[in-house]
């Protein structure tokens, strides 16, 4: 049987300083994200497992709010936490070895939708500060076509239909579980979500962009073994 | 100091006895003296801490003009839970986390005085709660800790100890139930010990991010531990279990048992 496999990183652990610190990058995968990876497989391999057998990542996401509550709370939170930082990855990049702003098709949707790129990172940067506890917030395609911005608790993310408040296609998101950034921010959130603008990816959230419009998700690797 | 017996040095069996008692005796009694000057060093703390703590805690939640609650001191140094707890989480999750529920809890209460109708009251129900309930149990978090190994889990017959062995079987499965529900809370969140004063008993219950035990499900708090992340990740990472196991050692059951004969009365 085929199961998840924890994804590589596609920079070093420390290509983000001093934005986010080496240490949190290697304990976030190596920890965090792996526990998820071993949740979810444990999931796949038990007796309820059937009902996510064979369905992509993406699909799970999907699939949530319509599974067997002995395996449903474990899929949330494992199989969400893996999509989650699965994507959260592919959309960091180390200063210079990305662009380092929207540009293109994205860059003229975020004017359209908030006003400017400016008010675009206001508006997330609240969402993500104002998050209560542990969460994720979000920069998303909605049905309609147009980009809006949310949050969701713990692992949930806005391709859980039925769950999510505001559901849609994210194409960039922020890690606000105090683990992401507590090593070097300690209390201070605020400054961790100000200092994650330097590190995105914005050749990769411009491909998320163009995909979510063409009806697919976030594109990314999905390792198996 | 030689006995003899009889006159002629005869060896006297209980002579003997009596000398391996008096050499016993004389190191009990150094070791008496030696307890009596720690318990001399800890009773400051162990007074500050059941007595003006325990109370001053709920009076810094409770009492106060509405827009005033101030951070509690901690009845202890930042240091003083350590290797359970380090000095550095202490320093920040008080001064820092605990520090920031209370200056918000007053901001939203300053919001809820100017409120200018009813929707703007009902939408500060959100930040009262997590600020407010922030507040409340991080007070009742730093009575519930000690230095660690300075305090003796309730014994069998005590008034707590019935109530565990009753509710949880023992101790033992008290704690190990404790742990396991606690480590499985997913995001943030706390594990409470709390009393039901109807049913005259104990629970366990999980709640997420600040939601206040009293408030969300009428039990009393006796005992609570914060598991929200920062509680624990600069020096325990992601190992949420390895913290539960760990603070047992800091856990301060005159307090959880002052909290009970409280609920009690």
């Amino acid at each position: 049987m085929s199961t998840f496999k924890l994804p590589s990183l596609a920079f070093e652990y420390g290509a983000l300083e001093p934005y986010i610190d080496a240490t949190t990058m290697e304990i976030h995968l190596t920890k965090h994200h792996n526990t998820y990876v071993t949740n979810v497989n444990n999931v796949l391999g038990g007796p309820n497992g059937a009902a996510i057998k064979g369905l992509s990542l993406e699909a799970i996401q999907r699939s949530v709010s319509s599974l067997d509550p002995a395996i449903q709370t474990a899929v949330r939170n494992s199989g969400g936490g893996h999509y989650n930082h699965t994507m959260f990855w592919t959309t960091l990049a180390g200063v210079g070895s990305a662009n380092s702003a929207p540009f293109g098709d994205l860059k003229t949707a975020i004017e359209s939708d908030f006003g400017s790129v400016d008010e675009m990172q206001k508006l997330f940067n609240t969402t993500a500060a104002t998050r209560f506890g542990s969460g994720w917030a979000w920069l998303c395609v909605g049905d309609d076509g147009k980009l809006f911005i949310t949050s969701t608790p713990n692992q949930d993310n806005p391709l859980m239909t039925g769950i999510a408040d505001k559901p849609g296609t994210p194409i960039l998101g922020l890690d606000v579980w105090e683990h992401a950034y507590y090593l070097k921010y300690n209390a201070a959130r605020p400054a961790y979500i100000a200092a994650f603008w330097n590190v995105v990816n914005w050749d990769k959230v411009v491909e998320n962009y163009s995909t979510a419009k063409s009806g697919g998700t976030a594109v990314m690797d999905v390792p198996m073994q | 100091m030689r006995k003899e017996v009889g006159g002629e040095g005869e060896w006297d069996p209980d002579w003997e006895r009596s000398k391996e008692v008096e050499s016993g005796t004389e190191k009990m009694m150094e070791k008496l003296v030696g307890l009596a000057g720690r318990v001399r060093q800890l009773k400051p703390m162990i007074e500050r801490t059941v007595v003006s703590q325990e109370f001053s805690a709920a009076a810094a939640a409770g009492v106060g003009t509405a827009r005033s609650y101030s951070l509690p001191d901690l009845p202890y140094d930042y240091a003083a839970l350590e290797p359970v707890i380090s000095a550095k989480i202490m320093e920040v999750h008080h001064s820092k986390h605990h520090n920031a529920y209370v200056t918000n809890l007053n901001k939203a209460l300053d919001a809820l005085d100017k409120a200018k109708d009813v929707n703007e009251v009902i939408a500060l129900g959100p930040a009262l709660k997590f600020h407010g309930g922030g507040h409340l149990n991080h007070s009742i978090f730093w009575t519930n800790l000690c230095p660690p190994d300075t305090s003796q889990p309730p014994s069998p017959d005590s008034a707590l100890g019935k109530l565990i062995a009753e509710r949880f079987g023992s101790m033992d499965a008290f704690v190990t139930q404790f742990n396991a529900k606690s480590a499985a809370i997913q995001g943030s969140g706390w594990g409470w010990l709390g009393y039901d004063k109807a049913r005259k008993s104990v629970e366990f219950v999980a709640l997420s991010n600040q939601d206040p035990l009293e408030a969300s499900t009428g039990l009393t708090p006796l005992l609570g531990v914060d598991c929200w992340e920062h509680a624990y990740h600069m020096q325990y990472f992601s190992d949420r279990p390895g913290y539960l196991k760990s603070i047992w050692r800091c856990i301060n059951w005159q307090n959880v048992e002052h909290r009970l004969q409280a609920a009690m009365a």
